[in-house]
């Protein structure tokens, strides 16, 4: 299991255990908002409000 | 016929060894999915909810930071306030305004004010309509190439109508003769809601000079909005056509429609 394979090679006790996740996990939640969703939402052409000439 | 008991002993460990692969690699494929089903949870949160707060935070600093923009009136200052109206005589319905030098792509060179959108709404409008640069960031953008504001020709504006701050949302509640005011640095224009229409992605001639007369050239002072349909999809786009009603420099007030409200 992914999770517990994580869990277990995390280091400290389960309260510095979890700390490092939450910090892992909020990290990883901005680089998604800031960088990598907004580069896939640019290219999804669901958003396009303008008017193009058929190329 | 009893099961041979000794027989027993022997199969339990081989068929719990299997049981217990094909658990943990179901398992690990199970953990894969939740990841997948929580990053595109993640996703939807992001471009629906965030993208708003974000676009709006993001649209609302950047008028702020325009030293020469003003702040929208509401109808109920003109009475606690002493509220300057544009007089008559500095309308212009005729003329082009001077001509104010081209905009570079991505410059907030006007804003928007629509009151039936609201007496506090006021948005940058910017050069370009691509969505990485303008459209996401910055909001309102303006078709390069046609008329500016006050202009002969078509002043023709894109916007979200869903997600990054959506500046086109109620676009659907506009109704004939509504307003459209535009200021720059130098001026005021008054538009005013003629007719609206749903039409393909593809039907560039709604921003021509003359809407939807690419032959006519140009004709009058139009504007034309232009931004998704339906909502959340992108499959058609609404679009929003008016005319101009006057412009007049700034300075002298503010134009009356601005503290109008909406029938």
């Amino acid at each position: 299991m992914i999770s517990s394979w994580i869990w277990s090679h995390l280091p400290g006790p389960a309260i510095v255990k979890l700390l490092i996740l939450l910090i892992v996990l909020a990290a990883l939640v901005l680089v998604l908002f800031e960088w990598v969703f907004p580069w896939v939402s640019e290219s999804l052409p669901i958003q396009d409000p303008t008017i193009a000439e058929e190329t | 016929m009893s099961v041979p008991t000794d027989l027993k002993p022997a199969e339990h460990p081989p068929s719990h060894a299997r049981t217990r692969t094909g658990v943990s690699v179901v398992g690990i494929l199970g953990e894969l999915l939740i990841a997948a089903g929580v990053l595109l949870g993640l996703f939807v949160v992001w471009q629906l909810f965030y993208t708003d707060v974000q676009g709006e935070r993001e649209q609302a600093e950047i008028v702020d930071n325009l030293e020469w923009a003003e702040d929208p009136v509401a109808p109920a200052d003109v009475e606690t306030t002493d509220v300057q109206l544009i007089p008559d005589d500095l309308k212009v319905t005729d003329e082009d305004p001077e001509t104010s030098p081209t905009p570079d792509f991505t410059e907030t060179f006007a804003t928007m004010m629509v009151p039936r959108w609201g007496d506090d709404y006021v948005k940058p409008v910017s050069e370009g309509v691509t969505r990485p640069d303008v459209l996401d960031p910055l909001g309102i953008g303006h078709y390069p190439e046609t008329a500016m504001p006050g202009e002969a020709g078509n002043f023709a504006l894109a916007a979200h109508r869903t997600t990054y701050g959506k500046p086109f949302n109620q676009v659907d509640i506009l109704e004939v003769g509504d307003k459209l005011i535009v200021q720059t640095e130098d001026i005021w224009a008054v538009y005013s809601v003629t007719s609206w229409e749903i039409v393909q992605p593809e039907e560039y001639d709604v921003v021509a000079p003359t809407p939807r007369e690419p032959e006519a050239g140009v004709t009058d002072r139009f504007i034309t909005l232009t931004t998704c349909h339906p909502l959340y999809s992108a499959a058609e786009r609404w679009i929003v056509y008016g005319e101009m009603d006057y412009w007049a420099p700034v300075g002298h007030g503010v134009p009356a429609e601005l503290v109008e409200v909406p029938a």
